[in-house]
């Protein structure tokens, strides 16, 4: 009989992971608590750097992991000690008796609502980097108008920002604002765009290439200075005002759409699996590796290891490595128990 | 006028949507590498008249495309070549601030 793992969390690092785990003999057990696989990316449209189909990637996953045994809508309810493991009891009424647990329980996305100052939820035209994929998979949204004039993307939405408790750069929001004005210019080529930046983090493969793609082929503008408010005019467009740090003067923007590029943050869910299982968090909120260098994977407690975004935020290609790298640490460390 | 005591200053803000960028859409035409400056600086900083007299190519890019005149910052151009040198992006510097004053002309 296959040993089980329990892996909690069903998005890619959980799939990479259940994925991996059956190709080493094991039996993994997904929780997912949605009623479906993917999480964050099997909402995405695109992924940079090759514009590679999300729905694909998460398609292809879920064909490989069809022999896991895998419970939607289910959530983990308790997790305790065993002698030589760990008893998980699901929602969905079912005991799982395993010696290690993945935890790839991701992040939140930053509810852009708590940048008061922005109008998410206020305004009619101020949309999320989300909810721009969503519109790109082709699910309708009366915030977008049929042909924008003059478009604004805010980099650092709820990152990088101490007062709203996240101090951590979201990693992957500079890049996908770079490619979500390039696929804004691709579908409304008169359409002037401008992205407000504290800095530019574009640390990737390609990700140079994207930016010099931008600004030679598609004329995006970028702008020094974080955007600090936004307003209606009386016509209904929205204002924004920012400082221009690399002139020194103030600036001001009347545009007919706001992409506000939404962060990483703690996933609730996580802290609450933390408290459970006794995982220590680390000071920025996320779940704390054992160490930052060498065991990324690895957790205070024996068995459970981690994967992907539920450790701080993670590209896509780092979360699937990520799991790759925690499936094979969960294999070793059940092979020496043996 | 009656004196009350009190002026009003202008605004300087500067309002992207509105400024008039023609001259910049110039000299891309000119020189399509305008638009990949990415403002790091190099130019300014080997400029041999930067110190002297405020020229940095860099402030002249960004200038034009928020409206400004730059003439007086191009005056201080000797069109030494430096600046060509030290740029990242390989920007043809000596050649797009001659385009420049060109249109300018």
């Amino acid at each position: 009989m296959k040993e089980n793992v329990v892996i909690i969390g069903g998005g890619i690092a959980g799939m990479e992971a259940a994925r991996q785990l059956l190709l080493l003999g094991y039996h993994p057990i997904v929780v997912e608590q949605k009623d479906r696989l993917g999480g964050h990316v099997g909402q995405w449209h695109r992924l940079f750097p090759d514009m590679a189909s999300a729905q694909d990637l998460i398609r292809g996953l879920g064909e490989e992991i069809s022999d896991a045994n895998i419970f939607l809508e289910t959530k983990v309810n308790s997790i305790n000690r065993l002698r030589d493991g760990y008893q998980v009891m699901l929602s969905n009424g079912v005991n799982v008796a395993c010696r290690s647990l993945l935890v790839a329980s991701g992040f939140q996305l930053f509810d852009a609502a708590r940048k008061e100052e922005y109008g998410y939820g206020v305004y009619d035209h101020v949309i999320t980097n989300s909810d721009l994929e969503a519109w790109f998979n082709g699910k309708p949204d009366v915030r977008i108008p049929e042909v924008p004039e003059n478009v604004g993307f805010v980099h650092c939405v709820g990152s990088r920002d101490l007062k709203a408790g996240n101090l951590e750069c979201s990693k992957v929001c500079c890049m996908t604002a770079v490619k979500q004005a390039i696929e804004i210019k691709e579908k409304f080529p008169s359409a002037r765009v401008w992205c407000f930046y504290m800095d530019l983090r574009l640390f990737g493969k390609k990700y140079e290439d994207f930016y010099l793609g931008a600004q030679q082929e598609y004329g995006i503008q970028f702008v020094r200075g974080r955007v600090s408010e936004v307003g209606e005019t009386a016509d209904g467009r929205l204002q924004v005002k920012a400082e221009d740090t690399l002139t020194g003067k103030p600036l001001r923007v009347r545009l007919d759409l706001l992409v506000l590029m939404a962060g990483m943050a703690c996933n609730p869910e996580m802290t609450r699996l933390a408290r459970m299982a006794r995982l220590d968090i680390d000071s920025d909120g996320f779940l704390k590796s054992l160490d930052n260098i060498r065991s990324i994977n690895a957790s205070n407690r024996p068995g459970i290891f981690f994967a992907g975004a539920c450790t701080g935020p993670k590209t896509v290609p780092e979360t699937l490595a990520e799991a790759r790298a925690a499936a094979l640490d969960i294999h070793r460390y059940l092979q020496k128990g043996l | 006028m009656t004196d009350f005591g009190f002026k009003l200053s202008k605004s300087s803000a500067v309002e992207l949507d509105k400024v008039d960028t023609t001259l910049f859409e110039r000299l891309c035409e000119a020189s399509p590498d305008a638009r990949i400056c990415m403002n790091c600086g190099s130019c300014g900083a080997t400029c041999t008249a930067g110190p002297y007299s405020g020229m940095s190519l860099r402030k002249v890019l960004l200038g034009l495309q928020r409206g400004q005149d730059v003439r007086p910052l191009l005056s201080g151009c000797m069109l030494c070549g430096k600046c060509t040198m030290v740029c990242p992006r390989g920007i043809n510097t000596r050649n797009l601030i001659l385009n420049l004053c060109r249109i300018y002309d």
